[in-house]
């Protein structure tokens, strides 16, 4: 059993190392990361951070990206609980084939849309708003809300419909009042996927904002090019997009291997 | 569950048909646009038909790009599939270690990708990160800005971290969802723990390995973000992957034409192949 | 095959037990003889399936030991101890076909392979799953799977007893009583010894030569089916076993005899309790045993009546206690006021639960 155990937590450790570089790099002046080699912060600094917390163009990038990654999470849950429904109560007209188109939007790379994307939303008058990275990441978001949303669903006895009818519900009654909160676990967990994958994402998100609506990871980057090698803040600036996904983890961690399990191809 | 046929159900989906299509099918359309046409500048197209799609086909580049490709994923799936499952094995099932571990464990899943990329940037620093510096005083000559073969390392090292945890997390729920019956009566059968792994665990875990084997296939396959902060697909073009590749050829040198056409083409190989990995599952849950 | 003893076991899921309900299975003592039809049977909760894993050696007991012959196997672990068990839900190896799921205990014990041949193929025989060998095991019906985990241990000489925990759940009710006699036509071919686990009372006592009836971590009676319709021991097996359950009603003793509120039963003679004894009365007699008696039986008012095929059940009131009667096809119902007599020799009187006389 003991040795059995050593098995994750090298790799747990394997896992916490770069974390622990990047941290500790955000503690470091730029004089000291580019001066050698340290394990630890010689020169304890906190300037990195404060030069987050008080420049808008930094801290507006976490308040943007915030915005659109919650944005998205609401519309693609919203609109992807009917759907499911759909899918997991009844047949219709080309339902395999349109389950199966959903999922190959998932397979779509970015890189082969962003250029297509920054015209479409350019010319809706979109391009730089909150809405429009919002409304593109449903691209991938919503085929996997409805996908992990269908897997519960299907784990609903249909009797529980047919009982809330014979009761003299209505079917929007009924699923706001019944349906949905028997199901709230997967809610939870397809809101963790959309959230995850929105805050990961940066090739669209960068692509469709230019100031207004720029994420954080897109001034990240900028600064890298525009102002030489600051390490240490871009380092700062990374520890900081780690916490609102620990966050979520944290929240969620019950769920997680359940909605793993419940996912279905 | 039985279903029934109900043609109202296409209200149920139309929003989001409508939303995935518009995200979809119009951006789609732009880009079969372009890949059948000329452009020498500011609006002027002509016709060029399969014209990108033979010079795509046909070009060293691509081979290159999709081989380094190919490879990648292979490697990829070789040692993340099998690594998350020994570690999904040797997970505790319950108690605290189990709450620690799920919470660690997904931590980089949720780090945005060009932060990943960043992140092993400075953490492979030959001389100032503690990877490069470490395999250096090792004795190991260590400098993935230099040598293809330390850059490879280092890319597969990254989504290693990256990703085998989605791996892990999808086996260990399936281990989690096997009844403890099957172990007793394993235990009375007086079944050795190869004989479990083999005739409960694994036919068990087929279903959710087949799922991490599409994912990570699709998403190692299109691998962008992280590599490009990491290497830029560098040294050279040792890791320019496809999606780099395309990076290079559209916003680069404004090659729409040809960069559109091998849209195409990328976006038809991920279809064909997760579209063979779908059915030979779907064959397999039929039996 | 072995004969196995309870002796004084004691089982608890907390550390550190103190108070009577830490205790999931109080102390008792049992002795099956090997070759039996055993039953335990209990409401969910009772301790029957702690009581099946203590046997099975799944779980270590807090106190007392169990004894296979004259073996003590209280630490001894599962696969040491020769048992084979059919579970709740079908436990089948998926990949393997019904031919490989047999031979695969054997196989693991390095049993010589024409050996094993034979005894699979006579297993197969006698489950009626001859035809199908050669087929994938996840192909078959819940049944046929149940079928094969009984297999799997009776394809085994060594083994000392199989147990069955719920093994009809999952079973389509048309197919249950298949498998029921089934199950008893393999005990008289094979007289293994049997422990099967339930909570319901028609597949105990149909399968069962003795019954083991639980209640809240406890035995509380231990006998045939005869004896545990005739003469419960605890009001408890008198409520759960039979339908409807043995009519229970609170008495006193009054003037040298037994009285219900009031009014004489006659069916008890005083003389046999011990009035010294205190505690709580209570006089308990089946429906079976109940009938429409003349004048001086206890007056009560008829209520609903219920038809059950071959007999009707009758719901008598006295006061505000319900007497239900079993009455056989073909007697008269009386409307209205009627008077109830008991059978003397059926009819228990019970102190704080467990009988007296």
């Amino acid at each position: 059993m003991r040795k059995r155990s050593l098995i994750p937590i090298i790799y747990i450790v394997f896992l916490m190392l770069p974390i622990y570089w990047l941290v500790a790099m955000s503690f470091k002046t730029t004089n000291e990361i580019l001066g050698g080699f340290s394990l630890f912060p010689q020169d304890f600094t906190l300037e990195n951070y404060a030069k987050i917390f008080t420049d808008s163009t930094w801290y507006s990038g976490y308040i943007n990206s915030l915005i659109y990654v919650v944005t998205n999470t609401i519309l693609s849950v919203a609109v992807a609980l009917p759907a499911a429904y759909a899918f997991s109560r009844y047949r219709f007209l080309g339902d395999k084939h349109l389950f199966f188109w959903l999922l190959t939007n998932r397979m779509a790379p970015a890189a082969v849309f962003a250029l297509p994307f920054l015209q479409l939303y350019s010319a809706v008058g979109l391009f730089d708003t909150h809405i429009a990275v919002a409304l593109a990441h449903t691209l991938f978001n919503v085929p996997l809300a409805v996908w992990i949303l269908e897997g519960f669903m299907s784990g609903v006895p249909k009797e529980l419909d047919e009982t809330a009818y014979v009761d003299g519900y209505s079917f929007p009654r009924f699923f706001v009042r019944i349906f949905i909160p028997t199901i709230a676990a997967g809610i939870g967990v397809a809101c963790f996927f959309c959230f995850m994958f929105s805050w990961v994402e940066m090739l669209l998100a960068k692509t469709l904002t230019s100031v207004d609506a720029k994420p954080i990871v897109a001034t990240m980057t900028r600064t890298a090019s525009t102002s030489g090698y600051e390490l240490g803040l871009l380092a700062a600036a990374g520890t900081l997009t780690i916490i609102p996904g620990a966050f979520v983890i944290y929240f969620v961690r019950n769920y997680i291997a359940k909605g793993f399990a419940l996912g279905r191809v | 569950m039985y279903k029934q046929v109900n043609q109202k159900a296409w209200l149920l989906v139309l929003p989001v048909v409508v939303l995935v299509a518009f995200n979809a099918i119009i951006p789609l359309m732009t880009v079969v646009n372009y890949s059948v046409q000329e452009t020498f500048g500011d609006n002027v197209f002509f016709w060029a038909g399969v014209d990108w799609f033979q010079q795509i086909l046909n070009s060293p580049r691509f081979h290159d790009a999709l081989l380094r490709q190919l490879l990648f994923s292979a490697i990829i799936l070789a040692i993340e599939v099998p690594l998350g499952l020994i570690i999904a094995l040797a997970m505790p099932r319950k108690g605290i270690g189990v709450s620690i571990c799920l919470i660690l464990m997904a931590l980089p899943l949720l780090i945005p990708w060009n932060v990943v990329g960043a992140m092993w940037n400075i953490f492979a620093l030959p001389e100032i990160g503690l990877l490069g510096k470490g395999l250096n005083n090792l004795g190991f000559d260590y400098n993935y800005t230099r040598q293809p073969v330390t850059a490879w390392f280092t890319t597969v090292l990254m989504d290693v971290w990256h990703w085998t945890s989605l791996v892990v997390l999808l086996c260990y729920a399936g281990l989690v969802s096997i009844p403890d019956d099957y172990y007793r009566a394993a235990k009375i059968d007086g079944a050795s723990a190869w004989a479990v792994f083999r005739y409960i665990q694994l036919p068990k875990l087929k279903r959710v390995l087949t799922i991490a084997v599409l994912l990570r296939f699709m998403d190692s396959f299109m691998i962008y973000t992280e590599v490009k902060v990491l290497t830029g697909g560098g040294p050279g073009n040792a890791t320019t992957f496809l999606s780099i590749d395309l990076d290079k050829m559209a916003l680069g040198q404004f090659d729409l034409g040809p960069a559109a056409a091998m849209s195409l083409i990328y976006f038809l190989i991920i279809l064909l192949l997760s579209w063979l990995f779908y059915t030979l599952m779907m064959r397999n849950e039929a039996q | 095959m072995a004969r196995i003893t309870i002796d004084r076991l004691r089982h608890s899921y907390v550390s550190q037990p103190g108070k009577p309900e830490d205790w999931a299975l109080k102390e008792m003592s049992l002795e099956w003889e090997d070759g039996g039809a055993y039953a335990l049977l209990g409401p969910s909760g009772c301790g029957k399936t702690t009581l099946l894993n203590l046997i099975s050696g799944l779980l270590r007991p807090t106190e007392g030991r169990i004894l296979f012959d004259e073996r003590d196997v209280s630490s001894v672990s599962p696969e040491e101890r020769n048992i084979a068990q059919v579970f709740q839900f079908p436990v089948i190896y998926d990949t393997m076909t019904v031919y490989d799921n047999l031979a695969f205990p054997l196989r693991n014990r390095g049993v010589a392979p024409s050996e094993i041949d034979r005894r699979v193929r006579e297993i197969g025989e006698m489950l009626d799953l001859g035809g199908s060998l050669t087929n994938r095991a996840s192909g078959l019906t819940a049944d046929g799977k149940q079928k094969i985990s009984l297999g799997r241990g009776l394809v085994r000489s060594d083994v000392n007893v199989i147990m069955f925990d719920e093994p009809l759940t999952v079973i389509d009710p048309h197919l249950k009583w298949v498998l029921r006699s089934k199950l008893k036509e393999l005990h008289h071919r094979v007289r293994r010894t049997m422990i099967y686990v339930t909570h319901d009372q028609t597949e105990a006592l149909t399968f069962a030569d003795k019954v083991v009836v639980m209640n809240n971590g406890e035995v509380v009676q231990v006998g045939t089916p005869i004896e545990l319709f005739e003469r419960p021991a605890h009001t408890f097996v008198g409520h759960f076993i039979g339908s409807p359950g043995m009519n229970v009603l609170p008495v006193a003793l009054e003037n040298g005899g037994i009285s219900f509120m009031g009014s004489r039963i006659d069916a008890i003679e005083a003389a046999r309790v011990d009035a010294a004894g205190g505690g709580r009365l209570e006089l308990g007699v089946r429906p079976e045993f109940v009938s429409f008696a003349g004048t001086g039986g206890l007056p009560v008012e008829i209520g609903k009546v219920t038809d059950a095929g071959r007999f009707r059940i009758v719901e008598a009131r006295h006061q505000d206690h319900l007497i239900r009667v079993l009455v056989p096809e073909g007697q008269e119902v009386p409307t209205g006021s009627a008077a109830l007599g008991f059978e003397p020799t059926h009819t228990h009187l019970y102190r704080d639960g467990w009988l007296v006389a």
